[in-house]
């Protein structure tokens, strides 16, 4: 095993290491030096100004409303999408009832996991566009469309402040629901069948399996889901800059860190500016990711 | 239903004698009375069962119908003329299948073009993220050496920062590079994005596979590289078939990285499919050609529900492999 070992080593790591220190090290390492300059592309050299970039930043408007838009996206989404998922993975698992003291899904539940799982293999995009024309304002939206044909008045579904901003919120959840379906199910196959063949025996009714088994013995994958969710919920920018209108609009009332980032860069070169925002998005995403852990944190549940 | 919190014990000798509680009767009692009242419990579970089923059954099928009405509308409209999208009921059958809408949009829209540098880029990409991925994986993984940890840990890094803070920098550097709207810059990228979860995803699993082989191999005369190939590749194939599909979705979806390093002028030539579409939905709002909007949107969906019918356990698996572990 020792003939040629460090050549062959370096000749395997080599390449993967150039290509990823190059292109993902490099740059998240430049970033936080940009954050402190202000740049905007055409001068040669970016000039050092310390702090300015995050003063600005503190006294910026769009920025507050962007994170508060995070901060709604952040209880929101998870909350719902989890809530919705929890149910149907029980239903997929348990809720057929037990045969023999074996628990069963409801009957087609095979079909409801397939479907459901099929939002998350288009991209975000696509979803977006395809939802832009679902909350078209007029007729040729379907949903407008459908309430119209019932006799009720078009909703403007991104072009109302008061509704933009949920109304993404709902497309999120609709493309979320299926992943954590099928995660929740993984975990739920992983308790053992005994366990709520001994609750049935015990005269547990499903209400009582579901808070009682299921939710304590799942509580890991449900943090996993909860960060996951959380971490999307810092990366709206996709859905947000398809779907909304004005990038972001009406007047800023759907925009997101992601977009201001990519408007302030890319449309205003300002990439010192840009830099400093990416920063503060990455501080919050750290602090959600571990308070996340931190206050979920509880004695795990030997089986 | 009233609840029965009861803890869960197992029924012993000494609840023989126990007499069934007020509301139903649990059964803890011996053999003879234990067969009188499981079957009593399953009666009475199976109505509780029917009701929330059937409830349950109502939510699963509204929530089926959520997910493909839009599909499901998206497809029917592809086939419909600009009257019947503005004037019809949105779920009526088209009043004939008109193939014209695809045309306009594969040559017109260049929908065709996109496709297809989507394809291209993402081939590449996949296969230089399974290459680079499962080779750093593998030396990290089974071979001691100074600084392992080190770059194990850097690699694993790149899961926990968000691209949006590399966005900027990245875009410099790959300008520098001269690979600003070139198909070589965003394979790089691609690769390059890919490789934390997939060195992270495959050093875990090329641990699990046994040294014995490995010896056995050695011994007679494969040398490391002959080893990595022909025996320890082939060996990790199911970790392999469901973290490529995971990537070939992941870079076929992918949004903001072509949208940072494929603009300026000539750059709509290279554009990849999801950049194209997004595209031509802001411009449709002038131009107005909504069955052609409906008919690319069609073509970008169709592939990936065949893709994922085809590889639907693969899929689920590879996707929710990483959290679960």
């Amino acid at each position: 095993m020792r003939y040629g070992r460090y050549p062959f080593i370096v000749g395997f790591l080599a390449a993967p290491v150039a290509i990823y220190v190059t292109f993902v090290i490099a740059p998240y390492a430049q970033a936080f030096y940009l954050a402190m300059t202000n740049w905007r592309g055409v001068s040669a050299n970016p000039k050092f100004i310390g702090l300015q970039n995050f003063e600005r930043l503190l006294q910026d408007d769009i920025f507050w409303k962007a994170v508060r838009h995070h901060g709604l996206l952040l209880l929101a989404v998870p909350l719902i999408t989890i809530a919705i998922a929890l149910f149907f993975a029980f239903m997929l698992n348990v809720g057929g009832g037990g045969r023999r003291g074996e628990m069963t899904g409801v009957w087609g539940s095979r079909f409801y996991r397939v479907v459901f799982f099929f939002p998350q293999v288009l991209a975000v995009v696509i979803v977006g566009v395809i939802f832009s024309r679902v909350y078209a304002p007029d007729d040729s939206g379907l949903l407008n469309g459908a309430l119209t044909a019932v006799g009720l008045e078009p909703v403007l579904f991104m072009a109302d402040p008061d509704i933009a901003l949920w109304s993404i919120v709902a497309v999120l959840i609709w493309q979320a629901v299926g992943f954590y379906v099928v995660l929740f199910s993984a975990g739920m196959s992983s308790v053992p069948k005994e366990i709520y063949e001994a609750a049935t025996i015990d005269g547990a009714n499903r209400t009582n399996m579901f808070f009682r088994v299921t939710l304590p013995l799942l509580w890991d994958t449900l943090q996993v889901a909860w960060v996951y969710l959380g971490i999307a919920a810092f990366d709206a920018f996709a859905i947000v800059q398809v779907l909304s209108v004005d990038q972001g609009g009406p007047d800023g009332a759907t925009t997101v860190l992601g977009m201001e980032i990519y408007r302030n860069a890319f449309s205003y070169s300002q990439f010192g500016y840009a830099s400093a925002m990416g920063v503060a998005l990455f501080f919050l995403t750290i602090t959600f990711a571990a308070l996340t852990l931190r206050v979920s944190k509880r004695e795990t549940i030997e089986l | 239903m009233t609840t029965n919190s009861k803890p869960i014990a197992p029924a012993g000798p000494a609840k023989s004698t126990a007499r069934p509680t007020g509301d139903g009767g649990q059964p803890t009692g011996d053999g003879r009375r234990a067969g009188r009242d499981r079957r009593h419990s399953a009666a009475t579970q199976k109505s509780e069962v029917r009701l929330l089923s059937g409830l349950g059954h109502i939510a699963l099928l509204v929530w089926a119908i959520l997910v493909i009405a839009p599909l499901l509308w998206t497809f029917l409209a592809s086939f419909k003329s600009n009257t019947e999208i503005f004037l019809g009921s949105p779920f009526a059958i088209p009043d004939s299948f008109s193939f014209a809408s695809y045309g306009r949009a594969w040559s017109e829209a260049n929908v065709g073009r996109y496709f297809l540098n989507s394809v291209f880029v993402v081939t590449l990409g996949t296969a230089g993220t399974m290459l680079f991925g499962s080779m750093a994986a593998y030396v990290l993984s089974r071979y001691r050496f100074f600084g392992n940890r080190a770059i194990y840990y850097l690699f694993v890094s790149g899961l926990a920062f968000p691209v949006f803070l590399a966005l900027v920098p990245l875009f410099l550097i790959v300008n520098n590079l001269g690979l600003l709207n070139t198909y070589t810059g965003l394979i790089l990228v691609y690769i390059a994005y890919s490789l934390p979860f997939t060195v992270f995803f495959l050093a875990a699993f090329f641990k699990t596979l046994p040294n014995s082989v490995a010896e056995a191999a050695m011994i007679d005369g494969a040398s490391h590289t002959r080893l990595f190939f022909r025996i320890m590749m082939p060996m990790a194939k199911p970790a392999l078939v469901s973290i490529t599909i995971f990537n070939i979705i992941g870079q076929w979806n992918q949004y903001l990285l072509p949208v940072a390093l494929m603009q300026g002028q000539g750059a709509d030539q290279k554009w990849v499919l999801t950049q194209g579409i997004a595209s031509i939905s802001t411009a449709a709002g002038y131009e107005a050609d909504w069955a052609a909007l409906f008919a690319a949107l069609t073509m970008s969906i169709l592939p990936m529900i065949v893709v994922y019918a085809f590889f639907q356990r693969q899929i689920q698996n590879g996707l929710t492999a990483g959290a679960v572990k």
